[in-house]
């Protein structure tokens, strides 16, 4: 696998990075940052959004309470990211940003907000069909938190 | 990456092994099917260290194999084989992976290149129409809830009683394109949510339907029996697998593995080979999971051969029958099966895991369908896009050392980004265009990421297998039109 850095999103707090996208043999992966773990799981979700569509070209017209469920934390990050793809295959909505309103070693409740896709408005780039738990990590990392997961296209 | 450092041993040209004392834990050693050229890419990313952990995995009887068209992938290698005692063995879904019964159909014609090359861009055309591809394809054919759970347990059979296809068509699919065991109490909500819209469609990445040429025939005695007769024949390869319903299924089930592997006490040096003891609830939920998804794949390359037979019925005027567009074989890439083999004379039970490797049963195998049964089963190698495929046969040698196993395909050599940015500037349409090759898609910018320039050369893949005697191979067939998914 190469490490390459595809490109840096830089997340709403401007300085920090958000997220990176890298790539893996047959898949594709992404390591994602937060000053804390609630916005690591944002910017987790900003990064896997960011593959399937152009985020500037969903616009926040609905939202949805979600409320996920794991062993640990762990998978809890790859949990919270196949709920968001399932919500893609099957409700067809994309969303773009993403309130974590609690978050336990092995819980979460967010609030995500975003719109129907629609194929004339949104591009779709790839298909994502799950996180995996391939190569998982989430560690501290300096004064915040990174994650890095891989994804099934 | 690092490049893998670990022992190999030669045992011939075509067979490496990984000692069993490479890494404490490994209960077997690896097999490596590889020529010495080949290796040196292998070598290049962590494949080979996958083929070690797999045989961590409790239960693993003789080798954790890998075949030459190996690449990284999720816990097991992609081109991984490995059987498991069924008393005292475990079953992943890692070792099946994501799409399920992922898997490539054979259609043959009676039409020539001639007859077929002056219309290629109608039939392309017709075909792209008629079989609904893509990101996010819904199909055309409308199943409900109750539907669904009949599919799960009927498989390809499933379509044929709806019109879609003949007995015939069941009777060249592995299995009769049905997996018993099929439970659809042990698929999720969520996983038949993900399947009703999308079955009898292609789906996108590296699915793929392609009308082919015959450029030479291996063997013509057990080609003539597959209705493979001439150069310049055309062929149709369809290339899908179980959508997102199966991705749904591994989802789901890698969960309940993950709370088993604790409960059971095994120890695995990586997370993504979850795995619970076969005889366990775990273990059979899955397997019956996995079933109804396997099935689902046969239903889905069923409906796309029939609307592949519409379509070519439409443009040349003549029914399917008049066109001798015959099945050829159906198989499975990505699967798990409970199969008895002999093992040191002993015959055993056991559960093989295929991920990206293909069923190969020789001449006179119980599961060799009859029009088979003198020659063995076939065996559907597709390539990348601007090679070519090859058709080749299981083998006795195969039975005996691979559990009746071998290749798959070309196997990923450049990651999709990595592809892309090699073929930076390119239009690989085009430059597929003048070699021949007539290629539709809904998503262009992925083309790149298909480009021949990121797989190995099939033709080496297949050369390892037929040299190795694991297979046979009969006839080779390069590309003319493709839709890509």
């Amino acid at each position: 696998m190469e490490m390459s850095l595809l490109f840096l999103y830089n997340g709403l707090r401007g300085m920090k990075k958000a997220f990176e996208i890298i790539d893996h043999t047959a898949d594709v992966g992404i390591i994602a940052y937060g000053a804390d773990v609630e916005e690591l799981f944002s910017n987790a979700a900003l990064a896997l959004f960011s593959l399937i569509t152009e985020p500037e070209s969903v616009e926040e017209k609905l939202h949805l309470d979600l409320e996920v469920s794991s062993e640990d934390r762990d998978s809890l990050l790859v949990e919270w990211l196949n709920e968001l793809i399932y919500l893609f295959d099957v409700k067809h909505i994309l969303f773009n940003r993403f309130d974590i309103e609690s978050l336990t070693h092995n819980e979460l409740k967010a609030t995500c907000y975003g719109e129907d896709f629609d194929p004339i408005k949104h591009k779709i780039k790839i298909g994502v069909k799950a996180a995996t738990y391939h190569m998982l990590k989430l560690d501290k990392d300096g004064d915040g938190y990174k994650a890095q997961i891989i994804l099934d296209i | 990456m690092a490049r893998w450092q670990g022992q190999l041993i030669k045992i011939d040209d075509y067979r490496w092994k990984i000692p069993e004392n490479y890494k404490t834990g490994m209960r077997v050693p690896g097999l490596i099917y590889a020529s010495k050229e080949m290796l040196e890419s292998i070598r290049e990313e962590q494949a080979l260290e996958q083929v070690a952990n797999v045989a961590f995995l409790p239960g693993i009887v003789g080798y954790s194999f890998a075949m030459p068209d190996i690449h990284w992938g999720y816990g097991f290698p992609i081109g991984g084989v490995a059987a498991m005692d069924i008393k005292d063995g475990v079953v992943s879904p890692g070792g099946v992976g994501y799409d399920i019964n992922c898997g490539v159909r054979l259609l043959r014609t009676s039409l020539s290149e001639a007859e077929v090359r002056p219309r290629i861009n109608e039939l392309i055309n017709a075909l792209f129409h008629n079989v609904p591809s893509g990101l996010g394809s819904e199909g055309k054919i409308k199943v409900s809830q109750k539907e669904m759970n009949q599919l799960m347990v009927e498989g390809a059979r499933w379509a044929v009683k709806r019109g879609l296809g003949s007995e015939e068509d069941l009777d060249v699919t592995e299995e009769g394109g049905c997996l018993g065991g099929a439970d659809p109490s042990k698929v999720s909500d969520k996983a038949a949510k993900r399947g009703m819209p999308q079955a009898g469609t292609l789906g996108s990445g590296n699915h793929f339907l392609e009308i082919q040429v015959v450029k030479e025939i291996f063997d013509s005695h057990i080609a003539s029996i597959m209705g493979i007769t001439e150069i310049g024949q055309i062929l149709v390869l369809i290339h899908t697998g179980s959508r997102g319903f199966g991705h749904q299924v591994c989802t789901d089930h890698l969960r309940v593995m993950e709370v088993a592997v604790s409960k059971y006490g095994i120890k695995l040096p990586d997370r993504q080979l979850a795995c619970a003891p076969i005889e366990s609830s775990e273990g059979q939920d899955y397997l019956g999971a996995m079933a109804c998804a396997a099935n689902y794949a046969w239903a889905n390359r069923q409906c796309i051969a029939h609307w592949v037979r519409e379509s070519f019925s439409k443009i040349f005027g003549k029914s399917p029958e008049k066109l001798g567009m015959r099945q050829v074989y159906d198989v499975a890439h990505n699967i798990a099966k409970i199969e008895e083999h002999t093992i040191d004379g002993h015959k055993l039970k056991v559960c093989v895991h295929r991920k990206g490797a293909t069923r190969a049963f020789p001449a006179g195998h119980k599961d060799t369908p009859r029009r088979y049964k003198e020659v063995g089963q076939p065996v559907l190698v597709p390539g990348d896009m601007g090679r070519c495929s090859f058709v080749a046969v299981g083998t006795q040698k195969a039975m005996s050392e691979t559990f009746g196993s071998t290749c798959h395909g070309a196997g990923r050599m450049l990651s999709r980004g990595a592809a892309k940015r090699s073929m930076k500037g390119r239009d690989v349409a085009r430059e597929l265009e003048s070699r021949g090759i007539t290629i539709k898609t809904g998503n262009i910018p992925s083309l790149a990421e298909e480009a021949s320039q990121a797989y190995k050369d099939i033709t080496e893949v297949i050369d390892v297998v037929h040299q190795a005697g694991i297979s046979r191979k009969v006839a080779m067939a390069i590309p003319m039109g493709v839709i890509k998914g």
